[in-house]
């Protein structure tokens, strides 16, 4: 070889010093962020980091992940290729593969040669599909990725044409472990004078010299950011659920929520740089899909863009100069974006790299309701509704009590009674829910379970509230709600209501209290797996479509005692819609989308019943009173109902019931 | 200047019941709420402030638990808060009322001139709509009723232009200040209190103001000062109405069924007019 060491030690620091200089300023902004703790419990983080950033778990699940799981695993294996390169490089006479013994040197080039024809390959897929038939997301055809396409093939290229050159100059004591090197050098090379293969050998060492260290540089600079953090990242991933997002503190002098890019916690921002711009959760939201200008892969990169922007300004203490909540330009999330999340998690549940889209969301919803009480008009009246009736509509409390007109209802009482039937709001005040209510109420009598309801004084769980931002009149809610059970000795509750149940169970455990919450969809399931119930396994209910909640599903994996009490009940599995299990599409009612008005785009509940009804169901199965209702205005919409019922699974099990 | 805005602490009336036997209001274990007719009042005042500079005090008249409505009031940015409580207030009509009210009204323009005094039209509890009309005349106010409107407030000329809701009707009165104005729900919509201003208001002091300090003669206040007195409350009967057919009918035979017996008993005329 016959570069100049003196040039290549210059070319090199230069590239590393900008290099690090280049990350430090980046990871530097991530420190601008709020404290919080990511390193608790490594054991797990790190089975998470090696499941699914090693293993690419959620990666492979879609069509050409495979090809990203090759390239990303050849990537890794030729990292050591290119730090023997590098070292090499800068210390011939020291560091070379070849002065391995020669069973391990002979391994590795071997691998290397093949490994590199299998990167070679997988970009050359990327680059096909992305011209030829690219994703939905047009994001696909970015120049970024062109770029970083590029670079990777120049680099295998040059792998293969300084081995070819070494290989037919005979000074490549591997050769015969190189099937591919050794055929471009057969194929190209044969004949050339040792001048010109020297000249060539010197050229590609170059070429993948410079091309390696100008990639190396252009990382920080671009999406392929998430080349240094994807793999951190999914070792930082919440080990909560993730909509459970922290509490505030509401201490006088304090800002509450996010209304500037270095009030996120540290690992929202990190997500920024993780995102690598793929798509998957636009393409999973249900309000991108109906045309909504809320798009959740954009407010992760304008996250991102607003801390690269207003971060070297912020660290200085100057003010930042680009707004986090406005009108929509690049870098500024709106307001309208931040309104229309139903919370549902589809693109959380998605992302291969964990990137927690909703909290961010919430986190500015926050800071609109607390900092600026700014918010959708609607939204008045449920907030006061919540705080002086403790129900959304605003319905005096004793009216809570008159579901139960028509049955027997025990109230609650310590020691007597074994669970506390937590009614929640629809179940106790919305007509076509009261129905609900009643069937679960005759599942527990049927099952001959100790249950007794609060009554008059059952409050509201807070779940809107939460969701929509409203975190102090939450935290005051959750309080009271929680000294109640203490007072009245209740431990186990049952729900009828998912958002109930998801944060009566998962929120109110960040106030230190555990309660044993079941829904009645895991409580249905159990007891007809246990034989609890007499069925008379009749139900003429037709073709039965069975919808997933996103609070019983996405946040609490509960998916199987519904499908197996419908096969109980009716005889067979439920029939599946396009979207369910993890991939169910949101009903439009969550995260206190209930209770605003839907202006814009298609609404959710409509595309939501238009797929149900693909599948020609006689009755659609929900699972939680928001879905019934969206459902149910779906159906009028539609001009069906008259064809098609919604029935719970509560009312489906208990209309079977001997 | 000052703009001052009355407010009544009331039992939330969906939860109010009365006692079947002696016919009184229920009050115990009722949660109390600011009478929903001023909190637009308190909003109007506020958006004074805003555009002005004005400084707003809100007062009330009540028993000392009243505190928790001021405190609701100093949260969405009134200035400052006054109560009038005391036992030689209680029982009060809107004569004993307005005579409490406009003396702390005066009390205050002593310290500082006051532009406009906003009142909700009416109570829910009471519904006299009599306090602030008493007030505008015991102060000798412009007095101003039903206002959905704020149209022009000329400090220079010392004048205010209102626009009236009336029935089927707008009016629209000039007045020269001070006035007090009574405002109906229309007028706007009440704003949201932000937490920073939540947790101010719940250590920022409300203002006492008993009888020793306001000094009134026992004679004009409380029940002794109220010229009207409550005999009796009561849910008035109503006469049971009648089931037509037997609630089987079909929709068109229901909706005949319907007309011809309102016809029948000349609610409902078929001549064409």
């Amino acid at each position: 070889m016959s570069y100049n060491i003196a040039i290549f030690i210059a070319v090199f620091v230069a590239a590393m010093a900008l290099f690090s200089w280049s990350c430090f300023q980046r990871f530097r902004l991530v420190t601008l962020g709020k404290a919080e703790n990511r390193f608790n419990d490594v054991g797990k983080r790190t089975w998470n980091m090696l499941f699914f950033a090693f293993g690419q778990r959620r990666v492979v699940s879609r069509r050409f992940g495979l090809n990203h799981f090759m390239l990303f695993w050849c990537f890794l294996i030729l990292m050591i290729a290119n730090t023997e390169f590098l070292l090499n490089g800068l210390f011939p006479d020291y560091i070379s593969l070849s002065r391995l013994p020669d069973g391990a040197y002979y391994t590795l080039a071997f691998i290397f040669d093949v490994v590199s024809a299998l990167a070679l390959l997988a970009v050359c897929i990327a680059i096909i599909r992305r011209v030829a038939f690219p994703p939905p997301n047009i994001e696909a055809r970015s120049r970024d990725a062109f770029i970083i396409l590029t670079l990777i093939a120049i680099l295998m290229i040059a792998f293969f044409g300084l081995h070819a050159s070494e290989i037919a100059q005979g000074i490549e004591e591997a050769a015969q472990y190189m099937p591919i090197s050794n055929f471009a050098a057969s194929a190209f090379m044969s004949g050339a004078s040792a001048d010109s293969l020297s000249w060539l050998a010197n050229f590609f060492w170059w070429l993948h010299a410079v091309v390696l260290l100008l990639f190396l540089n252009y990382l920080p600079y671009s999406k392929h950011m998430h080349i240094l953090t994807a793999i951190p990242n999914c070792f930082f991933k919440s080990l909560e659920k993730v909509n459970t997002q922290p509490r505030e503190e509401f201490t006088k002098g304090s800002t509450f929520g996010v209304g500037q890019v270095d009030q996120f916690g540290w690992k929202g921002l990190f997500d920024s740089y993780s995102c690598t711009e793929c798509g998957r959760c636009s393409d999973n939201c249900p309000t991108t899909f109906t045309g909504k200008p809320l798009n959740p892969r954009l407010i992760i990169h304008d996250i991102k863009v607003n801390l690269l922007k207003n971060g070297p300004l912020l660290a200085k203490k100057k003010e930042a100069v680009l707004p986090l909540i406005g009108n929509s330009e690049e870098g500024t999330v709106s307001e309208e974006a931040i309104w229309e999340c139903t919370t549902c998690g589809a693109c959380m549940e998605v992302c291969p790299v964990f990137i927690e889209h909703v909290p961010r969301i919430v986190d500015m919803r926050r800071n609109l309701v607390e900092m600026k009480a700014k918010f959708p008009q609607e939204l008045l009246n449920f907030f006061e509704n919540i705080e002086a009736r403790s129900n959304p509509w605003g319905i005096a409390p004793e009216k809570r009590i008159a579901w139960a007109a028509e049955t027997s209802v025990k109230p609650f009482e310590a020691d007597k009674t074994e669970y506390l039937f937590f009614v929640g709001c629809a179940g106790a005040f919305d007509a076509r829910n009261r129905r609900v209510t009643l069937a679960v109420s005759k599942i527990l009598d049927a099952a001959g379970i100790s249950w007794g309801i609060l009554g008059k004084d059952e409050m509201c769980c807070g779940d809107s509230l939460r969701r929509l931002g409203n975190e102090f009149v939450f935290d005051r809610m959750a309080k009271e709600n929680i000294k109640m059970f203490e007072d009245r000795g209740i431990k186990k509750i049952i729900t009828l209501c998912p958002h109930c149940y998801s944060t009566l169970k998962n929120d109110y455990r960040q106030y230190g209290v555990e309660l044993e919450v079941t829904h009645h969809t895991e409580l249905i399931g159990k007891l007809i797996e246990h034989g609890g119930l007499e069925l008379n396994g009749s139900g003429d209910l037709g073709n039965m479509v069975l919808h997933d909640s996103c609070y019983l599903g996405r946040y609490n994996m509960i998916y199987e005692p519904q499908r197996k009490a419908i096969a109980a009940v009716t005889g067979q599995l439920p029939t599946e819609m396009e979207h369910h299990h993890a991939g169910s599409f949101c009903c439009g009612a969550g995260g206190g989308r209930m209770w605003m008005e839907e202006s814009i785009g298609k609404r959710i509940h409509l595309a939501r019943t238009e797929e149900a009804l693909k599948q020609d169901p006689k009755t659609i199965c929900t699972c939680c009173p928001y879905c019934m209702t969206m459902f149910e205005d779906g159906l009028k919409d539609k001009n069906v109902e008259d064809r098609v019922q919604v029935l719970d699974l509560a009312e489906v099990v208990a209309g079977a019931l001997k | 200047m000052l703009v001052i805005t009355c407010i009544k602490q009331v039992p939330d009336t969906t939860q109010v019941k009365t006692d079947p036997v002696t016919g009184t209001l229920i009050r115990e274990g009722v949660p109390f709420i600011v009478n929903p007719f001023d909190t637009p009042a308190l909003e109007e005042s506020l958006r004074l402030k805003d555009k002005y500079g004005f400084r707003v005090a809100v007062i009330s008249m009540g028993p000392p638990n009243t505190e928790v409505s001021l405190k609701k009031a100093l949260a969405l940015g009134a200035d400052e808060a006054v109560l009038l409580s005391d036992r030689a207030f209680g029982g009060a009509d809107t004569l004993a009322t307005s005579k409490v009210l406009a003396e702390a009204i005066g009390r205050l323009s002593q310290k500082e001139e006051v532009a406009v005094v906003i009142c909700g039209r009416q109570s829910i509890d009471g519904d006299t709509a009599q306090v602030g009309p008493g007030i505008a005349t015991r102060l000798g106010y412009s007095q101003l009723t039903l206002v959905d409107q704020i149209q022009n407030l000329d400090l220079s000329a010392k004048k205010v232009r209102v626009r009236r809701k009336l029935e089927g009707r707008h009016e629209i009165v000039e007045a020269p200040l001070p006035a007090l104005i009574t405002v109906v729900r229309e007028i706007n919509q009440p704003r949201y209190p932000t937490v920073p201003m939540r947790l101010m208001a719940e250590d920022a002091e409300v203002i006492l103001w008993d009888n020793k300090v306001m000094d009134l003669a026992k004679e004009s206040i409380g029940l002794k000062g109220s010229a009207t007195q409550v005999r009796k409350i009561f849910s008035p009967e109503r006469a049971k109405g009648e089931i037509l057919g037997d609630g089987l009918n079909a929709p068109e035979d229901a909706a005949k069924l319907l007309i011809d017996n309102l016809v029948e008993k000349d609610i409902l005329s078929l001549e064409q007019t």
